[in-house]
């Protein structure tokens, strides 16, 4: 049963795109750490984080893309999934500093010495585990969507609504983070980071690891969402987007069929995250901005909504030209961001794997009509040539 | 009306139902027998489209019954629940899944397990793939099945969303205005289709075209203003002053 769902997941991009992204996951790290910094071939460490970023953005959009691509549920909201699968990280990664914080208490994070706490809030317990951490990255934003998807489906919220109610609900968090009694850091949030299962979070090690982690996260990410929407599940799920009653009145719960999406999706964006805090060595409250939700939407348009590659593509060129761009023209990034955004949809509606996708097939058809025509000719010639 | 409740297959009792005071549906009652088709006709705002509503469970009645198979009471379940139970509707404008192919839509639309899980780890079987070819040759439109039901015709595309209700094997079958926008034609082929399909289940059609129900040659049930105005067969209904003055007049 399981196979065969796996099997069916794998057509030629995808086996291209999962294939490029594990090679990445080998080449890069071996080239950061096997070469010598005088080697031409040599990737310096702040660009393998730099693209570990990426890799987790992609990882983001591309869970965006299963709820928006497939089911038509525009969520404005999914950067608070790759937040608190941060926080959850992060606080692991607090517990691990132990005596070594400036305060040198074995138990208490600095932030809780300095604001005279005299002891861990019950919802720091077990963070100390990594294993119980790593659960609590799929398992706190997983279970934030399905109890806000379960109301919000069950009461049948839809389009621009259930958009606005996303983005409440991220515009929500980020003040509940921002207050230092929450116990999560404030505006400051949690950083400071030493290190992660034992190993410095700094070394080039680490960071050639984390980098290959997230393209490994990546890669099964790409292979479970591929084989979802290939599924008799994944058509029902394009169905609710293109014909919400059709699907209500052939006997399908609608609203299960977008509850499962949207957690799911949820829990990718929630790793996400968790992969994306040891690697910028901080997590603050400014993750939950709606305007970063609203990122996402634009990387997941710019690649190509419904693509499941073209998120990827997307996330990592917005954000490979915001790194140039915010270094050269630091002023102008938001006018390009939004001008990159009008231009997409306004000649790239289907982003760019869309478009090349609608290129490829109707240079097939052209081809396919061509050797029609052909063969039609040949059959035409052939008793001419008889007589 | 009572004793008749155990038999027929489709009761309505007493239903009404109002929208910010407008009364759409005004104590309306009729019963459909098993394995009847039964046409109904009335002007717009006669209430034809709110009582499909309500048999299929996306507008609840503000009063009255409504019982499905004698004894299931339809104004408690919710359009998937109604669907599974076996009644299927089709819209006045046709909607099929545009961006899937014609036998993805009727492989969607097959009477099987429709959890997210069932679905999730489905697996075509022969049985399956028997029952949508066979479906695709009822309504015309095997030699189009690996197209995106998007290229079809407005007319195949009428097909195509009967053909899903076939898929789903209701013994209801809600079919509202299956003729608009049909060239001459194409009507003539969906009375030859709706006819065969009714031979094994019960079908209602909503309908204005006078000439496409007398093709049909059913029994005709007229609304007006929410209720029942006449009942028979279309000669019969024509005939009536209140239907002349309410509906055909016009």
């Amino acid at each position: 049963m399981i196979t065969s769902f796996l099997l069916k997941s794998f057509d030629r991009t995808i086996v291209i795109a999962v294939a490029i992204i594990l090679g990445l996951a080998l080449i890069v790290p071996a080239l950061n750490l096997l070469t010598s910094p005088e080697h031409p071939l040599h990737v310096p460490t702040y660009l393998v984080s730099l693209f570990g970023k990426y890799l987790t953005y992609a990882l983001l959009a591309l869970a965006l893309d299963l709820v928006w691509g497939f089911c038509g549920i525009l969520s404005l909201g999914h950067a608070a999934f790759f937040a608190l699968g941060g926080y959850a990280m992060g606080m692991y990664l607090m517990r691990q500093i132990g005596a070594r914080g400036s305060y040198g208490n074995p138990l208490l994070p600095d932030f809780m010495v300095f604001l005279n706490w005299k002891e861990l809030p019950w919802f720091w317990y077990g963070f100390d585990m990594f294993w119980f951490a790593a659960l609590m990255v799929v398992l706190v934003p997983g279970l934030l969507a399905f109890v806000f998807g379960w109301f919000a489906f069950r009461s049948r919220v839809n389009g621009v609504y259930l958009s606005i109610i996303t983005q409440a609900m991220t515009f929500a968090l980020l003040l509940a983070f921002f207050r230092n009694d929450m116990g999560f850091g404030g505006n400051n949030g949690l950083t400071d980071f030493k290190d992660i299962l034992g190993f410095n979070i700094q070394a080039d090690g680490t960071r050639a690891a984390l980098f290959a982690a997230s393209a490994v996260a990546l890669a099964a990410s790409l292979i479970l969402t591929s084989g979802m929407v290939r599924s008799k599940y994944g058509k029902i799920l394009v169905g609710v987007r293109d014909a919400e009653s059709r699907t209500r009145f052939l006997g399908y719960r609608v609203e299960h069929f977008k509850l499962f999406a949207f957690t799911v999706s949820a829990m990718m964006a929630g790793v996400a995250g968790a992969l994306y805090v040891p690697q910028v060595g901080i997590i603050n409250p400014g993750e939950f901005d709606p305007a970063n939700s609203i990122e996402v939407v634009i990387w997941t348009a710019v690649g190509g909504r419904g693509t499941l590659i073209g998120p990827i593509i997307g996330a990592v060129l917005v954000n490979g030209g915001k790194s140039v761009f915010t270094a050269a023209f630091p002023e102008f990034w938001l006018f390009a961001l939004g001008g990159l955004f009008v231009l997409v949809t306004l000649f790239l509606p289907k982003g760019i794997v869309g478009t090349v996708q609608a290129w490829r097939a109707k240079r097939k058809d052209y081809r396919k009509a061509a050797a029609d025509e052909a063969a039609r000719g040949q059959s035409v010639a052939k008793p001419v040539a008889a007589e | 009306m009572n004793e008749k409740k155990p038999t027929s297959l489709l009761y309505l009792d007493g239903v009404s139902v109002s929208f910010d005071g407008f009364k759409a549906l005004n104590s309306l009652s009729f019963v459909i027998e098993p394995g009847e088709l039964r046409a109904i006709i009335g002007p717009n705002g006669a209430g034809k489209t709110t009582m499909m509503d309500i048999i299929t469970g996306k507008t609840r009645p503000d009063s009255g019954e409504v019982f499905f198979k004698g004894d299931i009471d339809l104004t408690r379940r919710d359009e998937a629940e109604i669907a599974q139970l076996g009644i299927g509707r089709k819209f006045q404008k046709p909607t099929v899944f545009e961006s899937h192919t014609v036998w993805d839509n009727l492989e969607l639309s097959l009477n099987r397990k429709r959890g997210v899980f069932a679905t999730l780890f489905y697996r075509m079987t022969a049985e399956d793939n028997a029952r949508i070819e066979e479906i695709l040759s009822t309504v015309r439109l095997s030699n189009r099945k690996n197209d995106l039901a998007a290229s079809l015709s407005h007319g195949q595309k009428q097909w195509l969303e009967i053909g899903m209700l076939l898929a789903q094997e209701p013994e209801l079958l809600l079919v509202d205005e299956p003729v608009a926008g049909m060239t001459d034609a194409e009507t003539a082929e969906t009375a030859v289709l709706l006819k065969e399909i009714a031979k094994t289940r019960s079908v209602v059609v909503v309908e204005h075209d006078i000439g496409f129900i007398r093709e049909l040659g059913v029994k005709v049930t007229c609304l007006a203003e929410g209720s029942v105005l006449a009942e028979g067969s279309i000669d019969f209904v024509s005939a009536d002053q209140k239907v002349i003055e309410n509906y055909l007049g016009r």
